[in-house]
C-alpha cells in the first residue's frame, strides 16, 4: 500500500472578500486609526473550497470538472503550493509541475533561449539538466528558428508553446494542468495530448482541470465534480460527467423558466392596461372582423402568419420570407381576450421542463378559458429557432378541424411524438384566434425551450435516418458513439446491414 | 522562519540567474548596452557638479575640493540605496504572475532587486577610482580595508528596508508614491551634496538618527577626507541595526507571505 501522490484532507480555503471600506483603505488611514494589523485581517470571507477530501493515487489521471467559480483552480493552486489551505492539509508526494499559466516568468526583453534556462531553473531544474534537454524543448515548441529572438516578438501561440514545452520537460512526477489545451493550433494540441498520454504510460500522476468533458471521459481514470467549493461526487469519470451534465441541464431549465416568467410578467403588466379594451371587445364577438370575411375564408392563416396585431409594434414579419426576426420581434401578447390562454407548460419524458433531447416526446399543454361561449375559434403553435427561422407552424384550422363550440375552461395539448430538432434554443408562439386570424389571445415568443443533442449535426431538422453501406465500406466499431447518443436504432441498422 | 532563512542559500542559483536576467534585460535594445551602468552615474554626477559649482557656487567652504569626488562618494551609494528601495517596493506587484501562478519563493524578488542595483553600484566604482586618480586624492590602504565592510553594512540595511517595503506595498499600494517623495527628502536630509560640517550642533544630533548619513560619512571619510577613519563606531552600530532590521523585515515578509498570492 503506497501513499497517494496527492492527498487532500478535509481542506477548506477561505478567501477574504474585500468590503467597500477595505478597498479604499490606505496606509494613512491604517496608521491613523492604528488598525494596521486589523486591516490585514479579512472582514468578509468567502469559502472557495469547503471540507474537500480526495486522494489521487500514484499513476492515475484525475479529472476535475465543475462550472466556473466552483473551486477547481483553487484546488489546483493548493496542490501546486501557491496558496495554503485555511484548514486541512494538502500532502503532495513527488516533483510537481504546474501548467497553470504557461510562460509565467518569461521576461519579454530577453531571448527565448535565456528564458528557457531561467524558466527551467524557476521550475526546479539545474542548469545542466536544462542544457541536456534544451534541444528537445525547442523542438517540441517548434521554435528552432526563433529561439534567439526576444520573447516579446513571439506570437501568443509561440509564447504558450515555449511555456508548455519547458513545463512538460521538467519531468515531474505529478503534472497539474489547468485548461491549457487550447494552446496553439490543432497539430500542437494533438502533440500535447500525446505528451499527456506518454506521461500516463510512464506512470506519472496527472491532475487535470478542464471544461472539456469528453477529454475527461476519454483520458481520465477518475474524476471529481466540484460545485461551489464542495465535492459533489467522485469516481468513475463517465458517471461523474453524466451527473454533472444532468445538473447543468437542470440549471439551464431553471434559467429558461426564470427568463420566460420574466417575459410573461412584463407582458402581464401591459395586459393590465388593456383590460378595459378587453371588456369593450367582449360584447361584440359577432362584430365584423378587420379582415373581410371572403378574403379570410380562402386564406386561412397559420398562427405565425397572423396579420400584425392592432398595435402593429409587437412583431416584425418579413413579408417575403415569412421570417420573424427574433431580435427585432418583441415578445408580446395581444388579442381581444374572449378566449384566454392562461398557462402554457412544456412536458417531456421526464415531466415539465424546458430542456429536451433530440427525439424526445414534447407536449405543449395550454390551459384555456373562454370568457363566454364561442363558435369560431382555432388554436395554433409555431416554433422558431434562435435566429428567427420559423421551424414549424400550424393551427387547427389549417389542419381542417372545424370549430364547433368552446365554453368555460379546458386544456389543449399539442403532442410532438419526436422532437427531431437539432441542438439549439427555440422559442414558441401559441395562439387562440378566430379561423380568419382575428386574435383572441396571441402569445408571441413567450416560451423558450432548449434542445440538446450529443450529435453535433447542423441545420434545424434532424430526420430519423439510417446509413446503409455495402460490405466493402467498413467503419471501425469505435466510431459508433457519435451516432449512439440519440439514434441507437440507426446504429443497429448499420451493424445489421 | 530560521529554516526558511536557511533555504535562501539553496536559492542562490535562482537568485544568480534572476540577477543576470535583470542586468541583461535592463539595457537590452539600447545602443550603449551595459555601458549605461557606467554612463548613468557619470551623467548624474555631471548634473550635480554643474549645479553646485556653476549655478550655485558654494562660496566659503573650501575643504571640499575637488567637489566632484566628494559628491561622487555619496551619490553612488545613494543611487544603489534609493533605486533598491523603489524597485523593492514594486517588485512583488511587478512579478505578480510568478507569485500567483507558480510555486515561487517570493523573498527572492526583493533580494534580486537589491543585488542587481548593487551591481550597478559596483560598475560605478571604476569611475570613482578614475576620479580619485585623476584628482590625485590620497587614499590610505588602512582606511580602504574598511570599504568592503561599509558596502556589506549598506547591503544588509538596504535588504532590510526592501523586505519591509515589498511586503507592505502589496497591501498598501500608496507606499509606492509616498516612497518616491520620501526618498527625495531623504536625499537632501543626508550629507551627500553638503558636508557634515555644514550643520549646526543640533543638526548634527538629528543627523545621527539618519542611517544613511552614517554610510555616506563613512564613504567620504574613507575615500575623500584625509585623516584616520573615525566613524567606525557608528558603522558598527549601524551594522547591528541593519541586521536587526533585516531580521524584522524577513519576519514580516514571512508572516505576510501567504497573503501575497491573493493580494497581488
Amino acid at each position: 500500500m503506497t501513499t497517494p501522490a496527492i492527498d487532500i484532507d478535509r481542506v477548506t480555503k477561505i478567501y477574504r472578500r474585500h468590503g467597500h471600506s477595505r478597498q479604499f483603505a490606505t496606509l494613512k488611514s491604517a496608521l491613523l486609526t492604528g488598525s494596521l494589523v486589523a486591516q490585514l485581517r479579512p472582514e468578509e470571507s468567502f469559502s472557495a473550497l469547503t471540507d474537500v477530501s480526495l486522494q489521487v493515487p500514484r499513476g492515475v489521471s484525475y479529472g476535475v470538472i465543475g462550472s466556473n467559480g466552483s473551486g477547481k483552480s483553487t484546488l489546483l493552486k493548493l496542490v501546486a503550493g501557491i496558496t495554503k489551505p485555511t484548514r486541512g492539509a494538502v500532502t503532495v508526494d513527488g516533483r510537481v509541475s504546474a501548467l497553470i499559466e504557461l510562460g509565467a516568468g518569461f521576461h519579454p526583453e530577453i531571448s527565448g533561449r535565456e528564458n528557457v534556462f531561467i524558466n527551467g531553473i524557476m521550475l526546479g531544474l539545474t542548469r545542466r539538466e536544462i542544457t541536456r534537454r534544451f534541444d528537445e524543448i525547442v523542438e517540441f515548441a517548434e521554435l528552432e528558428e526563433f529561439i534567439d529572438a526576444p520573447v516579446k516578438t513571439y506570437s501568443s501561440g509561440m509564447y504558450m508553446r515555449l511555456g508548455f514545452a519547458v513545463a512538460v520537460h521538467v519531468d515531474p512526477d505529478i503534472l497539474l494542468v489547468d485548461e491549457v489545451l487550447a494552446v496553439g493550433d490543432e497539430g500542437f494540441s494533438l502533440k500535447c495530448l500525446d505528451k499527456f498520454a506518454e506521461f500516463k504510460r510512464r506512470g506519472k500522476t496527472i491532475l487535470l482541470v478542464t471544461h472539456g468533458l469528453s477529454m475527461v471521459e476519454r483520458f481520465c481514470d477518475e474524476a471529481v465534480w466540484l460545485e461551489s467549493g464542495e465535492c459533489k461526487t467522485s469516481g468513475d469519470p463517465k458517471r461523474v460527467v453524466q451527473m454533472y451534465l444532468a445538473d447543468v441541464e437542470q440549471l439551464e431549465d431553471e434559467l429558461l423558466a426564470a427568463a420566460d416568467a420574466k417575459a410573461q410578467a412584463s407582458v402581464q403588466a401591459d395586459d393590465a392596461g388593456e383590460t378595459a379594451d378587453e371588456d369593450a371587445a367582449a360584447p361584440m364577438p359577432e362584430s365584423e372582423p378587420e379582415v373581410p370575411p371572403e378574403e379570410a375564408a380562402d386564406d386561412p392563416v397559420p398562427a405565425e402568419q397572423t396579420p400584425p396585431p392592432p398595435e402593429g409594434e409587437h412583431a416584425e414579419v418579413d413579408e417575403e420570407s415569412g421570417l420573424v426576426n427574433m431580435f427585432t420581434a418583441n415578445e408580446g401578447r395581444w388579442g381581444s381576450g374572449a378566449v384566454r390562454i392562461e398557462e402554457v407548460t412544456l412536458e417531456g419524458d421526464r415531466g415539465a421542463g424546458h430542456v429536451f433531447h433530440t427525439g424526445d416526446r414534447m407536449t405543449i399543454r395550454m390551459k384555456i378559458r373562454a370568457v363566454q361561449p364561442v363558435q369560431d375559434f382555432a388554436f395554433g403553435i409555431s416554433i422558431f429557432s434562435s435566429d428567427g427561422v420559423c421551424c414549424f407552424g400550424t393551427n387547427t384550422d389549417i389542419e381542417e378541424l372545424e370549430s364547433a363550440s368552446l365554453r368555460g375552461s379546458g386544456e389543449v395539448e399539442f403532442v410532438i411524438e419526436r422532437l427531431d430538432l437539432v441542438e439549439g434554443t427555440y422559442k414558441l408562439d401559441v395562439a387562440a384566434h378566430k379561423r380568419d386570424g382575428f386574435s383572441y389571445d396571441y402569445h408571441r415568443l413567450l416560451y423558450t425551450f432548449r434542445v440538446k443533442s450529443r450529435t453535433k449535426d447542423v441545420g434545424i431538422y434532424r430526420p430519423r435516418h439510417v446509413w446503409r453501406f455495402t460490405d466493402n465500406v467498413r467503419f471501425k466499431a469505435t466510431s459508433a458513439p457519435t451516432a449512439a447518443s440519440d439514434g441507437a436504432d440507426a446504429v443497429a441498422d448499420v451493424a445489421s446491414d | 522562519m530560521l529554516s526558511n532563512l536557511g533555504q535562501l542559500l539553496r536559492y542562490r542559483g535562482l537568485i544568480q540567474t534572476l540577477v543576470a536576467r535583470e542586468l541583461k534585460a535592463r539595457y537590452r535594445g539600447s545602443v550603449l548596452g551595459v555601458f549605461w551602468s557606467f554612463v548613468n552615474p557619470l551623467l548624474l554626477l555631471l548634473v550635480y557638479n554643474f549645479v553646485f559649482t556653476t549655478v550655485m557656487p558654494r562660496g566659503e567652504i573650501v575643504d571640499l575640493e575637488p567637489y566632484a569626488v566628494f559628491l561622487f562618494c555619496g551619490l553612488l551609494p545613494w543611487t544603489w540605496f534609493s533605486s533598491s528601495l523603489s524597485d523593492g517596493a514594486n517588485v512583488l506587484i511587478m512579478n505578480g504572475n510568478l507569485i500567483k501562478k507558480v510555486m515561487f519563493p517570493a523573498e527572492i524578488l526583493p533580494i534580486v532587486a537589491v543585488i542587481s542595483n548593487m551591481f550597478h553600484f559596483l560598475f560605478g566604482l571604476p569611475i570613482l577610482a578614475g576620479f580619485l586618480i585623476y584628482y590625485a586624492v590620497p587614499v590610505r590602504l588602512a582606511e580602504l580595508v574598511w570599504f568592503p565592510f561599509v558596502v556589506a553594512v549598506q547591503f544588509i540595511l538596504t535588504l532590510g528596508f526592501a523586505m519591509v517595503l515589498s511586503a507592505l506595498t502589496v497591501h498598501f499600494r500608496d507606499i509606492k508614491d509616498l516612497l518616491a517623495n520620501l526618498l527625495t527628502l531623504w536625499f537632501f536630509a543626508t550629507p551627500i551634496i553638503y558636508p557634515m560640517s555644514f550643520l549646526s550642533d543640533r543638526g548634527k544630533a538629528i543627523m545621527d538618527l539618519n542611517p544613511f548619513a552614517h554610510l555616506a560619512i563613512s564613504y567620504q571619510e574613507i575615500l575623500f577626507y584625509d585623516g584616520p577613519f573615525g566613524h567606525w563606531k557608528w558603522l558598527l552600530a549601524l551594522a547591528a541595526a541593519g541586521l536587526v532590521l533585516f531580521l524584522f523585515g524577513y519576519a514580516l515578509f514571512d508572516r505576510l507571505r501567504d497573503s501575497f498570492a491573493e493580494e497581488v
